[in-house]
């Protein structure tokens, strides 16, 4: 694991500065080496403030997934609903840690076929929300 | 002081009351409430004077959003007048109105009040499905969760293709908690689809001949419950008929020290357990097929009452989703964990069987007015303890209920336990 020593404060918009440089990053905290994603400013299992940044590999397996067809609004903005759905699931990194997720690489009309534990690897899906770049998490299919 | 098991002293139910569930473009939150406030009134057999009520608590997830309306607290307890007493609105998502109760159990058991009403609301009809959708998901982890596509039905949609990968369970296993649940909604005059699914696909097929058009070619519920057309994918392997519906409705309950409940009711219900536990949100557990503060506060519940649950005879759980009812009847400790989904396919959790779930229809047919129902759920069990369920009255007596309340994906449970007195 690499240690990243960027100044990002350890918050979502923190976590989403990572992304937008489609890197997945968690905390690691240096008290009782423990990880965590989302990130966390105060350890929940050691509850010491001494924590760090953290690049992780990327990749996991899937722990929980599921096929939206009525979706929420961000996702109907991207062209997403009834007619076009898509996996939203839930990833188990090597690390540990578990992370909510885009899951593309699979069929969104063959559900059948998706097994829970196939192994994924994070990918970053980039969209436009008004006039800006947004980029959100996803795993693809290995 | 060591930390008491029991309450400190003992809390009575005295009177429980709901509005019908439905849509309703005229009625607000208020409306609403006071049509509760008034069905809880005939049930209180030896009456009482709104004066005597020393406290409200009010469970609701988000007018805000929902009505544009805040503070609704002491506009409701201006509503039926019972200013200027203490109006608290409480939050905790789908759980709103267990924890509500749970704040005014505490209230009288301190011996802060002698006297308390609770309640819940949700006014959810006003908003189209999407903006329905965004509103229910700001009860999630918004960064770490909607930005991920989820919704509410998504999330346990994702529970039960862990729980299928784990156990063997299938979609269709899903579906018997759905007909139980409206087989006894169809039984509840308060219900918002109080019809069996095959009485909904009899409509079905009658309004498509009344128009003209070709009769769907659904031979049995099955077909029907299989097919998109019937029964359309909301977010896989979870269709329509997985899931509850969005609901306009209050209920109401009356709480009195336990020394004065027969000055209220020759029919008190004693509150014997309460509990509630806190979680991260679905993605921060290790096991997506149980929720881990439905099992904590589920035993602390168990433990306050000094029973365990072979003892309950009738459950009201939180049946947002058909997965969620076989989760919780596990967390409940009424079953094995991966054995609910057989509980129901077997009728054990039937009106008829010997766990009975959710005889109210649940929140899949009586409706899910978000705020509303925990409560709603104790006004289901008052009923069924005093013998007053009608025709969905479960037969035999009833010494002890449970109520198992959820808020988002189990980021809160709270649980309680009922004990009939006579």
């Amino acid at each position: 694991m690499t240690t990243t020593n960027l100044a990002h404060p350890f918050s979502a918009s923190g976590f989403e500065a990572f992304l937008t440089e489609h890197k997945l990053a968690a905390v690691h905290c240096t008290n009782c080496q423990k990880i965590y994603l989302p990130p966390r400013a105060i350890c929940p299992n050691c509850h010491s403030e001494s924590l760090e940044w953290s690049e992780v590999s990327g990749h996991g397996k899937l722990a929980g997934f599921t096929v939206i067809y009525v979706a929420p609004s961000s996702m109907i903005a991207q062209g997403f609903g009834r007619d076009k759905p898509y996996i939203a699931g839930i990833v188990e990194l090597v690390e540990g840690p578990k992370v909510s997720a885009r899951i593309t690489g699979f069929d969104p009309l063959q559900p059948e076929t998706i097994h829970i534990g196939s192994p994924v690897q994070v990918d970053f899906i980039e969209y436009n929300q008004g006039d800006t770049v947004k980029v959100s998490l996803a795993f693809k299919a290995v | 002081m060591p930390k008491q098991d029991a309450l400190p002293r003992p809390v009575s139910i005295v009177g429980a009351g709901m509005s019908k569930f439905g849509s309703f473009p005229e009625k607000n939150s208020r409306d609403l409430f006071v049509e509760a406030f008034k069905d809880l009134r005939i049930t209180v057999d030896k009456g009482f004077d709104p004066a005597q009520i020393e406290a409200f608590y009010v469970g609701n997830f988000s007018s805000d959003l929902f009505e544009h309306q805040g503070h609704i607290a002491p506009l409701i307890a201006d509503a039926v007048g019972i200013t200027p007493c203490p109006a608290t609105r409480v939050e905790d998502a789908c759980a709103s109105g267990g924890v509500a109760l749970r704040q005014g159990i505490m209230a009288v058991a301190s011996g802060m009040y002698d006297v308390v009403l609770v309640g819940g609301v949700e006014k959810m009809t006003n908003l189209p499905t999407s903006e329905v959708t965004d509103t229910l998901g700001t009860a999630a982890d918004v960064p770490f969760e909607i930005s991920a596509g989820f919704t509410f039905p998504g999330f346990y949609a994702a529970m039960a293709t862990a729980y299928m990968a784990r156990y063997g369970m299938t979609p269709d296993h899903l579906k018997h908690v759905a007909i139980k649940n409206h087989d006894n909604g169809a039984l509840n005059p308060n219900a918002q689809f109080g019809v069996t699914i095959q009485k909904w696909m009899e409509g079905r097929i009658a309004a498509a001949l009344k128009k003209g058009k070709p009769a769907p070619k659904w031979n049995s519920i099955w077909d029907f419950l299989n097919d998109d057309g019937g029964n359309p994918m909301v977010a896989w392997p979870l269709r329509l008929f997985d899931c509850s519906p969005v609901t306009d409705g209050a209920s109401a309950v009356l709480l009195v020290a336990g020394e004065l409940a027969n000055s209220f009711s020759d029919h008190p219900i004693n509150v014997r357990g309460s509990a509630q536990a806190s979680d991260s949100a679905l993605y921060g557990r290790a096991d997506l097929t149980s929720v881990p503060a439905a099992r904590i506060a589920s035993q602390k519940a168990y433990s306050m009452a000094g029973v365990s649950a072979k003892d309950i005879r009738i459950a009201e759980v939180h049946d947002c989703f058909t997965i969620a009812e076989v989760i919780a009847s596990e967390d409940i400790g009424f079953f094995n964990p991966g054995d609910g989904y057989k509980a129901a396919e077997d009728g054990v959790t039937a009106r008829t069987g010997s766990k009975p779930i959710n005889t109210s229809g649940g929140l899949k047919s009586k409706g899910h007015p978000v705020g509303a129902s925990g409560v709603a759920q104790v006004v289901e069990v008052v009923k069924q303890m005093r013998g007053q369920a009608g025709e969905r009255q479960v037969a035999g007596d009833i010494p002890l209920a449970l109520t198992h309340n959820v808020g988002a994906t189990g980021s809160t449970c709270v649980v309680h336990i009922y004990e009939r007195t006579n």
